[in-house]
């Protein structure tokens, strides 16, 4: 299960950050690696760190993909995402992660679902 | 327009935040952002909300306290609009967590809302509640999202089931009622709602023993859903990489684990599809090997099926070879794991794994370093460690220290034989000497000792080795040890062995080691003081020697460490005056029981240790040797195969005591100051007792012996009880030590004469000596005994050099003061007395006793007299 994630840039800003388990404000600020419950995955996309933080039972490549699959839909949303696209729409970003993720699971793996969800959403606002 | 009121947009806000150039400026920004918004909220202003909240939800990602929002949350989650709920509810996960109270107040909306007739208004409540609800919240609401789970529409029947995943493990008492709409999700064919079904029967598996049993009745569906995705036709939607919906194929193999666990019939039914997946996967990208990992994992934990589980190990050993770092990585963990199934598997991978040690990244080597140590076994001991060793020249400092410690276990757990096992020592040690901790490196002091057929071999590849490699202290260390032992050996080529090239060293040349490696400036405090020693044993070995020998010793008696200045001064007293004991001072160790040597380790002090380093006391006194077995005992504390088998330095003390009551031959100081005149001996006897109280001598000895972990000098056996004390140099040994051979308590206590009195005795009486006690005790210390020796001489010659000594059982502790002179008058026409007093631990039980033996000289004749005092007064 995931329990967190993290979308920071190489200052260390934060981009986006979702709990799905609750941690003291403190922590949250806190960038750590070494955990004894739980790994961090993440992967870097040009100037931005996505860092998955799982379970240690759970399955590294899987996650790995998902995070892959994550920054596919977001390029595709965007149109050629970049850093200030996340930054700008951020609120939008939390939309499509709520797509995608629910719970700390996985809750769609089809990439044209979620953006024509999302796009139903829109057309609703 | 004042820029940072709420009407700027969120665009504005975010764009002046972000051209802050300070912290301080970014600061100034986000308050006045926040005043706004407060004061908008105060208003109750309602057409500004769904900006505020957009801006507040930004200030809170910047890390800034944004709980004055919260309140505003559960008003744009109560509003109609779906954009403000939209927004109310973003704001509601953002802002808030499960443990806020304030939680508490949406239950309520929710409710509404899952009953929404508008479907989104409904998924927006189920996110909602499947990313931050309480147990509370669960508890309440649980029915709805049962109710969900059947819900015609797709996206609100996946949402409702990842929703109900966080409500069991919330509350787990309700993980039944989820049991069947769950195993009905199996069946479904829309991928989203199959993957989040998969997940939230994997969870109440996990939570509930009747789920489980549930679900495994659904397995041969479960197999055949999984048959079909991994059969299946390319699905443009599904497809990564060419696999169609690899998280598919990932989460039904952790659900088939799940059930199999534990479970023979159950796995069974897996085993085909799970051949098929492991071996038709493709492995060329990361999708392909996230689901073969998957394979192997579930493989290795459901019930045995020895092909399946070499598939698996096979599969590792292919990503073993891998160029992604990840996938080496993965692997490595699992055949961790895999070592406790399997072992014989994963040997056929040890090239690999050991290839992998030389990887340049460092988590990698590390995993691999220690799965290598699991791998280890008597049959591929060699050529590991060769591999190994050869590795550790190349390796990098940070990592030498592990790599190191692990070569050196493995070498001392699994060498075949000895002169393999002195071998690679000796290769780690030129290597990495300076990595290799100090049970190491005595350990290997220990087993060379014991392989006498070895020691000149050892000898002469130390002298080898020292030649290239005398940066590595260790290596120094031993060096210098064995060249002082073994010196001879080294110069007269003993004991060649076919292997060995040819060398000859002479005198001069193992005398120039010992020099440089007490000379070169990185040589520690340890290094010098086994270099002082090693030159004195060689001084003895190499008598030709003896004056360069003298003259390196001298340079360091102006040494600012103690412990090398006392050294320094005392071997060459030795050597310049003592001849004579020399040669017996310093010969060949007695072989260190290496049973006994690990056993003692394992909890033992660290002198106990090190006292492996000091040369034995056999030292005899000038004096004429009778036979001296169990007194040779007595003495030797150093040894560590001293007779009682005993693991603790105190017990040497018992040893020391206990001993048979035999003669005490030819030694000087179990008890008994020694005030003979040899001049020799005064010097010595000045140096460590100089002034009184001269128990703080003894003190420092101990206490710098003890420091520096090295025992002195057999030297100071000659003298004075000291040496003894510094032998036993443990802690507890070595208060009842000083106490035994504390000769020199100034306040004698026989003058406190309040206690019962005892009858007088003649402790021993010849036609040449008689010998007096008189006993007195304190009052209120019935243990202790204070005892007046008087000795008078009945033959017409004077006795000079006169010299008392007693022992006593393991039971009583004895001390002696200086006698009132050593020279005796004749014909009774004066005394000597001296007073003793003995501490029995057994009052009451047991009465003192006492061996006593008496030298002196007469007529320019060395007289030994001995006997027995068992005539002490009951109750003593």
């Amino acid at each position: 299960m995931i329990r967190f994630i993290l979308l920071q840039n190489r200052q260390g800003k934060t981009r986006l950050a979702k709990y799905y388990v609750p941690l003291e404000d403190s922590e949250k600020h806190k960038v750590e690696y070494e955990f004894r419950t739980h790994k961090v995955i993440y992967r870097r996309y040009a100037g931005l760190f996505f860092s998955l933080c799982v379970d240690i039972t759970d399955n590294e490549l899987a996650y790995l993909e998902c995070i892959h699959l994550f920054v596919e839909i977001l390029d595709h949303f965007f149109s050629n995402v970049c850093e200030l696209d996340l930054v700008f729409n951020f609120h939008k970003v939390y939309l499509i992660l709520d797509e995608f993720i629910l719970a700390g699971e996985l809750q769609e793996t089809s990439k044209k679902a979620i953006i024509e969800r999302m796009g139903e959403l829109e057309k609703l606002e | 327009m004042n820029p940072f009121s709420s009407g700027t947009r969120l665009r504005d806000m975010i764009r002046a935040i972000r051209a802050c150039k300070t912290a301080a400026e970014e600061r100034a920004v986000v308050r006045k952002e926040c005043a706004a918004i407060r004061s908008s909220i105060n208003e109750n202003d309602h057409d500004y909300r769904h900006r505020n909240i957009a801006k507040l939800m930004f200030i809170h990602m910047l890390g800034y306290p944004t709980h004055f929002g919260q309140m505003e949350c559960l008003k744009l989650i109560a509003s109609a609009e779906f954009p403000e709920k939209r927004i109310g509810y973003l704001g509601l996960m953002l802002l808030l967590d499960e443990r806020q109270e304030v939680l508490m107040l949406v239950t309520n909306s929710l409710k509404q809302d899952l009953n929404h007739a508008n479907q989104y208004i409904v998924g927006l409540a189920l996110c909602a509640l499947g990313n931050i609800c309480s147990a509370e919240m669960a508890r309440d609401l649980a029915p709805e999202v049962e109710r969900l789970l059947q819900f015609r529409d797709p996206n609100t029947r996946k949402k409702a089931a990842l929703c109900a995943i966080r409500i069991i493990k919330k509350v787990p008492d309700l993980a039944e009622n989820f049991i069947n709409p769950a195993a009905a999700l199996l069946k479904e064919k829309h991928h989203g709602v199959l993957i989040t079904g998969v997940q939230l029967c994997t969870d109440l598996c996990k939570v509930s023993a009747e789920a489980l049993e549930y679900c495994r009745k659904c397995t041969g569906g479960l197999v055949r859903t999984l048959k079909d995705v991994a059969n299946s036709p390319y699905a443009p939607e599904y497809d990564i990489a060419g696999i169609t919906d690899p998280f598919l194929h990932i989460r039904l193999l952790r659900l088939l684990r799940v059930l199999g666990q534990g479970d023979a019939d159950v796995s069974d039914l897996m085993n085909d599809i799970l051949a098929q997946v492991a071996t038709k996967t493709e492995t060329n990208k990361n999708a392909g090997n996230a689901i073969l990992y998957e394979c192997v994992e579930t493989i290795m934990s459901i019930e045995d099926n020895g092909g399946l589980r070499v598939l698996a190990i096979n599969i590792l050993g292919r990503f073993l070879s891998n160029r992604d770092n990840n996938i080496r990585y993965v692997a490595l963990n699992m055949l961790m794991k895999a070592i406790t199934v399997d072992t014989q598997a994963v040997q056929r991978h040890r090239a690999t794994i050991v290839e992998c040690v030389k990887d340049s990244d460092a988590s990698i080597r590390k995993r691999a370093l220690e799965l290598v140590y699991l791998l280890v076994n008597e049959s591929n001991v060699k050529p590991l460690t060769k591999e190994l060793i050869e590795y550790l020249e190349r390796s990098d400092q940070e990592f030498k220290g592990d790599l190191t410690a692990k070569i050196c276990s493995i070498i001392a757990k699994f060498s075949p034989e000895k002169i393999w096992y002195i071998d690679q020592m000796l290769k780690v040690l030129s290597e990495a000497g300076n990595f290799v901790k100090d049970e190491v490196w005595h350990a290997l002091i220990v087993v060379i000792s014991n392989a006498s057929d070895l020691h000149g071999y050892t000898v002469r590849a130390l002298y080898r080795a020292f030649q290239t490699s005398a940066e590595q202290e260790t290596l120094v260390r031993v060096a210098v040890w064995c060249i002082g032992e073994y010196g001879d050996l080294l110069v007269k080529n003993v004991g060649v062995l076919d292997i060995e090239d040819p060398i000859t060293v002479t005198e001069s040349d193992a005398v120039d080691v010992v020099e440089v490696a007490i000379k070169h400036h990185t040589s520690d405090l340890t290094t010098k003081a086994m270099s002082l020693i090693a030159l004195l044993k060689l001084s003895s070995r190499f008598p030709s020697s003896s004056e360069r020998i003298q003259d390196i010793i001298i340079q360091n008696r102006g040494s600012l460490v103690l412990e090398l200045q006392q050294r320094s001064i005392e071997f060459n007293s030795v050597i310049e005056k003592h001849h004579n004991i020399r040669s017996a001072l310093v010969e060949r160790m007695p072989v260190l029981d290496e049973a006994t040597f690990i056993g003692r380790r394992a909890g033992s002090t660290p002198a106990t240790v090190s006292t492996s380093n000091g040369p034995s006391l056999n030292l005899p006194n000038g004096v004429t040797k009778p036979p001296a077995a169990p007194l040779v005992d007595l003495l030797d504390l150093s040894s560590d195969d001293a007779p009682a088998p005993s693991s603790s330095g105190a017990d040497f003390l018992q040893d020391l005591l206990g001993v048979d009551l035999s003669p005490a031959s030819k030694q000087p100081g179990i008890s008994g100051t020694n005030q003979a005149p040899r001049t020799g001996t005064d010097v010595l006897l000045d140096l460590l007792s100089i002034e009184t109280p001269p128990a703080s001598p003894i003190t420092d000895i101990l206490s710098s012996s003890q420091v520096y972990k090295s025992p002195h000098a057999s030297l100071e056996g000659l003298s004075s009880p000291s040496a003894l004390s510094t032998r036993a140099a443990t802690p507890a040994g070595a208060a009842p030590m000083m106490d035994l051979l504390d000769g020199f308590v100034p306040n004698s206590p026989i003058s406190e004469d309040n206690g019962p009195v005892y009858p007088s005795i003649v402790a021993f009486e010849s036609s040449s000596l008689r010998i007096m006690f008189n006993f007195s005790k304190a009052r209120g210390n019935p243990q202790t005994t204070s005892i007046q020796a008087t000795f008078t001489n009945l033959s017409p010659n004077v006795y000079t050099d006169f010299i008392f000594q007693a022992a006593v059982p393991k039971f009583l502790q004895l001390h002696l003061d200086p006698a009132s002179s050593n020279t005796l008058p004749a014909g009774g026409n004066g005394s000597i007395t001296q007073n003793l007093r003995v501490i029995n631990s057994q009052h009451g039980k047991k009465s003192l006793v006492m061996r006593m033996r008496i030298a002196y000289k007469s007529n320019d004749e060395d007289i030994l007299e001995e006997g027995q005092v068992s005539n002490f007064p009951r109750g003593l």
